[in-house]
């Protein structure tokens, strides 16, 4: 996509969310909750920063020590029964996780909520070829039915309101009379899923953290789903990036309180499930079988980045998203991509290149809140600023982010150019002064997308120095 | 796809990143709490997130199942190894015992429809979440705690801790990791609606603890 087709595309779908005034109550109500609750579990910012401090060490270890890490993870998986798989990309990935369900002849499989499932679009990928994935963490289930994305990263169906929800499970399931009782919603989708985890040939999840140490998935949930998907089938596959690992059991405590805490304002969520071996002889139930896909899609080349790197710690708490007044806003579609907000804006460009996406780095008026909230200190609103530099450098270089230097612009280059040549000298500084003022009249009553909504200032009759100078005021 | 694997590990080792050894902050130490506070602090957050807790003397929590569960309609109760033993020497005769001896493959139906509530043994509690800690055994295996409608946890004051890192390190959990580790902190919930609470999605709608001694 070109430039100015990624910007427009871009737009355009902002446009369209600032016009949906229901989804941006949503967001603008449970924005308000999320920062609200969060706040109420770290009354002390001191300790807070400490907490901070030691989480975001324990990530940074980890990274520094990927390759040794993830081979010790490996081989500690392997001891425990768990297969592990390695996939390049998100292809690579889908064609591993169709050919063990292939195997395992399953064609209906559950999953638990997993961004990197959609971040390889695994349910398409498999639909394609005959195997129904069931989305079962509720937001996802909802979305399963309306043919939509998450609009969220924990929240996923924030956008719906309880009456589009009442109606599609009505419209899906007509044997469940309609409702809008959140409650009765609620048990009806109980009802609905029990049935099919009670059935499901294979389950699916994601990881929170990865455990070297001991060779332990960490999954982080409230609903019951995950430990459903992972325990009732015969089958298990786990599937997550490469940067989740950390290296010892005792760094999953820290991690975990900040995740929680971070994300929804709750001291620990209903489940925190640790899997170590698929079922063991004498065991009456667990999966069978449990792998796990180890997927790059681009996270060692980011690594190669010293500042980049920074992104990899992120624990996809979605406090930087909570906290943002550009995506409370416009809401997670806008963006057009799988991780919406600051995180996103850092993520996506990185992973499909800023001649894709670049556009996103633009809404952001970089006030800092999510590099103040981020629980593993990522510093966003730095890396932010820094894409925003490459899409429009002329210098393209290996390193770095994709499609470097895609948002050049010529018009943009050369005012920025006129304005250091006039603010680079006394005496053309002076002539503009003079020309600004004096030729007033001469303002362009249009200028491009900054005059479409703000009326455009006219410069005053004479310039500040003047008027001070004139009111007996020193020069300097 | 052995290939990905060498093309990925060969990326990470080749790009100049420094290893280094550990220089984590340690844990502030924060004060640690008292038996009597600890079982107060483990209470009130348990509490907070929709459980029921009922502090009883260390024989007693048969009577209270005898007492409570039939009136709340519990006419089938899952339980094994230690509680299932004392249940079954006690338990009053409308509640039927259903052991949990055969893999799951042969009554997955009848756990997933019948079974009304559970009792569980736990490794212990931590103080300041309000959480149960449970590691599933043969004898009480994975689902008793996730499919019944109510999961009656019974933990020991005794082995309650003050925070998970404690725990984890008090207890040498990296030793002896088992197959399944679960934290469980009140019943299953949801926000996914309009951001209303809602209980019982997919696991227990109630989490009861009854906690002895």
């Amino acid at each position: 996509m070109s430039a100015t087709n990624q910007s427009k595309a871009f737009q355009s779908r902002i446009g369209e969310a600032l016009g949906n005034q229901q989804a941006h109550t949503n967001f603008r109500s449970a924005m308000n909750m999320l920062m609200e609750n969060r706040l109420k579990q770290f009354p002390d910012q001191e300790e807070l920063l400490h907490k901070r401090q030691r989480a975001d060490a324990i990530r940074a270890h980890a990274l520094r020590n990927l390759p040794t890490l993830l081979e010790k993870l490996e081989q500690k998986l392997v001891e425990n029964g768990i297969q592990v798989h390695w996939a390049e990309n998100g292809e690579e990935a889908n064609a591993l996780i169709h050919q063990l369900l292939s195997q395992a002849g399953a064609r209906s499989v559950v999953k638990g909520k997993s961004m990197v499932s959609e971040e390889i679009d695994l349910n398409h990928y498999m639909e394609e070829r005959g195997i129904k994935v069931l989305e079962s963490d509720l937001g996802e289930f909802i979305l399963q039915l309306a043919g939509e994305t998450p609009s969220h990263i924990v929240m996923p169906a924030i956008h719906k309101s309880k009456q589009d929800i009442a109606e599609l499970i009505h419209k899906h399931y007509p044997e469940h009379p309609y409702s809008e009782d959140v409650d009765t919603l609620t048990q009806q989708a109980r009802q609905i899923l029990r049935d099919k985890f009670c059935h499901a040939d294979a389950g699916i999840s994601g990881v929170n953290f990865m455990v070297a140490e001991t060779g332990t998935l960490c999954l982080v949930e409230n609903e019951g789903n995950g430990r459903m998907s992972t325990t009732v089938p015969p089958i298990h596959i786990a599937v997550t990036g490469i940067e989740k690992v950390v290296e010892s059991l005792s760094d999953v405590p820290p991690l975990l309180e900040l995740l929680t805490k971070s994300a929804t304002g709750q001291p620990i969520t209903a489940y925190f499930n640790m899997i170590t071996r698929p079922r063991q002889r004498g065991e009456m139930d667990g999966p069978q079988e449990v792998h796990l896909v180890l997927l790059d899609n681009g996270r060692s080349h980011i690594r190669r980045d010293e500042e980049l790197l920074d992104t990899l710690r992120c624990i996809r708490c979605g406090s930087c998203i909570n906290h943002c007044p550009v995506y409370v806003q416009v809401g997670g579609h806008a963006y057009g991509t799988v991780y919406p907000g600051p995180i996103g804006s850092v993520l996506e460009p990185m992973r499909q290149g800023l001649d894709k996406i670049g556009a996103l780095t633009s809404a952001c008026s970089l006030c800092g809140a999510c590099g103040q909230v981020c629980p593993v200190q990522i510093p966003l609103p730095k890396l932010i600023n820094r894409l925003r530099a490459e899409a429009v450098t002329q210098q393209v270089e290996t390193q770095g982010v994709k499609g470097q230097g895609s948002l050049r612009k010529l018009l943009e280059v050369w005012t920025w150019k006129g304005w250091r040549l006039i603010f680079g000298s006394g005496l053309r500084y002076r002539l503009f002064k003079l020309l600004a003022t004096r030729l007033r009249r001469l303002t362009p009553p249009k200028m491009g997308g900054w005059s479409r909504y703000r009326t455009i200032a006219k410069p005053a009759s004479r310039s500040l120095d003047e008027m001070a100078a004139k009111a007996g005021f020193d020069h300097e | 796809m052995s290939n990905a694997r060498e093309a990925v590990l060969g990326r990470l080792r080749t790009n100049g990143s420094i290893q280094m050894g550990r220089s984590i902050p340690p844990q502030v130490d924060y004060s640690s709490l008292g038996l009597n506070e600890k079982r107060e602090l483990f209470t009130q957050r348990l509490q907070a997130a929709h459980a029921e807790v009922h502090h009883l003397q260390d024989g007693d929590w048969v009577n209270w199942i005898n007492r409570e569960l039939p009136q709340r309609g519990v006419s089938c109760l899952l339980a094994g190894g230690v509680p299932a033993e004392e249940l079954e020497q006690r338990v009053v005769s409308t509640i039927k015992l259903q052991r949990y001896q055969q893999p799951i493959e042969s009554w997955k139906e009848e756990l997933f429809s019948q079974v009304d509530a559970s009792v569980t043994s736990t490794e212990g509690g931590i103080a300041s979440t309000g959480t149960v800690v449970v590691w599933p055994t043969p004898q009480e295996p994975r689902l008793v705690s996730l499919v019944p409608s109510i999961h009656v946890a019974l933990v020991d004051s005794e082995r309650l801790h003050d925070t998970f890192e404690q725990m984890v390190n008090d207890d040498r959990w990296a030793e002896r990791m088992p197959t399944n580790a679960l934290l469980i902190s009140g019943p299953s919930k949801t926000a996914d609606i309009q951001q209303v609470i809602a209980y019982g999605v997919h696991g227990p709608k109630q989490l009861i603890v009854l906690l002895l001694g």
